[in-house]
């Protein structure tokens, strides 16, 4: 909380400060929580590189970016969804015009114990274990033991995500929750220790967190298809099924310094701040 | 001049006293002003009663219910372990150890007290959990017991340091007294000082409770932390600090969930101030 205000108040002094002394030699991002860290990773970089650029980078989720951007409050838009066709057309009327670029992507493993024999599970098993209507592993080709179900904080982007994907499957209108017997654990490396000396528990992150200790489960979208192991290349590849693309969306063809960060994002030193901040570089 | 100089120190020292209070009452406005707000849209019922707490779906559920009861579930398992332990040492230090022995004793429990709250959450996550967990066959050691375990080292020194100095208190003429009608010393110790001493055990035990109730950091690493109704002390809890201190980074400003939070604060304040007036009031009931 205070963090969040001191940043922006650390923000927006050097951007008075910066828009008096260098006209628009700045630029506003906002959107998507999910990616703020790996925005401002990627500000702070090339405001290193250029001292002369001034880029903000703020959150609020990827809504709050789409609004920012239709009114003009921003010039990036960082968004972990697509644009949605009502957003386009509310632009259009205001005159702006959305680019999308794919700037990383984002893998969740589901993560076991090694211990486990459990290796594979259908996305609608993954939702019946995580909204508790299985709770024991023979349920889902296991041995007789209790499942314990680990999610992340409800403060997180990836609790979210995870919601919305696999309990709810997409589906806006869908009431399913989180088990209320479920774990919350505050971060990510709270859940690989736990996953580590617990033989029944299930756990998921992103990817940057497996190590030898968990067993990262193949996923699959149902039983007809494949099931797939969360590694890079399938993310990159798009076969493994709990992945989203991240976007930036900007008005019309960037140019000028809009041009100039995206680019840097998708350069190789740009690609290797995403695999830093344990998101996947997007195939170029 | 010095009565000048006096006059300032005094008035000085009456500024200070009084700003605790103003901080104290500033404080509980705010929470007051932040956390009413929540009321407009769920009833204080609903809010007290409610069984489910998932304050970031559309639309949000706030019902505090399974987070007061993870709260006086942890709190009464840390009461049962750290009241008959911290008073039985009392004892020990007042009436029965050497005095050499004695000063290390006293100086070990201040040591206790000393060690950060986090340090000993992660010293429990790694050496309490797993150990609960085979002990009893469950299956996560992430549980209520675990931290009723944690918070109990942490209530410890306060009880024991309270309630010694309340068994110390204890006029010489009563123990020598019931020594003269020939009582032995355990007699002496059951029947004339613990009773003669309750009022400050009482307060001991109260001031404990309520540096337990409002411990967030040890509890939050391993309880677990799921909000569901607990009907064992082997079961996960989430408590109302963990809950304050694990959403409130995120929870957006004027959102019903920030408003949430601090009436979830203000529960926690209500409870507290209730334990500390309790304590307030056993330890004056001493003096008069």
């Amino acid at each position: 909380m205070l963090r969040k205000w001191l940043w922006f108040a650390v923000v927006s002094m050097f951007a008075v400060s910066c828009a008096s002394a260098a006209g628009k030699n700045s630029i506003q991002i906002k959107g998507s929580d999910t990616m703020v860290n790996l925005g401002q990773s990627w500000a702070e970089k090339c405001m290193q590189d250029d001292p002369k650029n001034f880029i903000a980078v703020t959150g609020g989720g990827s809504g709050t970016g789409f609004s920012s951007l239709i009114s003009g409050s921003c010039d990036i838009a960082m968004s972990s969804r697509n644009i949605k066709e009502k957003e386009i057309s509310l632009a259009k009327q205001k005159g702006v015009n959305p680019f999308e670029v794919k700037v990383a992507l984002d893998g969740l493993a589901v993560v076991v114990n090694p211990k486990n024999p459990v290796d594979k599970l259908t996305i609608d098993q993954l939702a019946q274990i995580f909204t508790g209507k299985i709770t024991n592993w023979k349920e889902a080709g296991g041995q007789d033991a209790v499942i314990v179900i680990l999610s992340r904080e409800v403060n997180s982007g990836t609790h979210v995500y995870f919601k919305e994907h696999v309990l709810r499957k997409g589906d806006a209108n869908s009431k399913e929750e989180f088990a209320p017997q479920a774990l919350l654990l505050s971060s990510s490396q709270a859940i690989a220790d736990e996953i580590s000396q617990n033989p029944g528990a299930i756990g998921y992150y992103g990817m940057g967190y497996i190590s030898n200790k968990q067993k990262a489960v193949m996923v699959a979208h149902d039983e007809k298809s494949p099931y797939v192991a969360p590694t890079v290349e399938n993310v990159m590849s798009g076969s493994y099924p709990i992945s989203r693309p991240l976007f930036f969306y900007a008005n019309g063809e960037p140019s000028g310094l809009v041009k100039k960060f995206v680019d840097f994002c998708l350069s190789k030193k740009g690609q290797d701040i995403v695999v830093q901040t344990d998101f996947v570089p997007v195939s170029r | 001049m010095r009565k000048f100089k006096e006059f300032i120190i005094e008035k000085l020292i009456l500024l200070c006293g009084l700003a605790s209070i103003f901080f104290v009452l500033l404080i509980f406005l705010f929470l007051l002003k932040e956390g009413l707000a929540v009321f407009r849209s769920v009833t204080p019922f609903q809010f007290l009663t409610g069984r489910s707490w998932y304050p970031i779906s559309e639309p949000p559920q706030l019902g505090i219910l399974p987070l007061i009861l993870g709260s006086l579930m942890v709190t009464a398992g840390a009461a049962a372990i750290s009241i008959p332990v911290g008073v039985a040492c009392a004892v020990y230090i007042a009436e029965i150890a050497p005095a050499q022995f004695k000063e290390v004793l006293k100086s070990g429990i201040e040591l206790l007290a000393a060690i950060p709250s986090v340090v000993l959450g992660f010293v429990g996550m790694v050496t309490l959990v797993p150990w609960v967990k085979s002990i009893f066959h469950l299956p996560t050691g992430l549980t209520a017991l675990s931290g009723s375990i944690m918070l109990a080292f942490m209530a410890m020194p306060t009880i024991v340091s309270v309630a010694e100095d309340a068994l110390y208190s204890v006029p010489k003429s009563y123990k020598e007294g019931a020594l003269a009608l020939g009582a032995t010393h355990w007699q002496v110790i059951h029947r004339v000082i613990l009773p003669a001493a309750s009022s400050g055990i009482l307060a001991a035990v109260m001031l404990g409770i309520g540096r337990v109730i409002g411990e967030t950091m040890a509890v939050m690493m391993i309880t677990g932390n799921s909000a569901v109704i607990p009907n064992s002390i082997l079961q996960p809890v989430r408590t109302l600090t963990a809950t304050i201190a694990a959403e409130m980074g995120e929870a957006v400003v004027g959102s019903e969930h920030y408003f949430a939070l601090f009436a979830v604060g203000i529960v926690l304040f209500v409870i507290s101030f209730a334990v500390n007036v309790t304590a307030d009031l056993f330890l004056h009931k001493k003096v008069s």
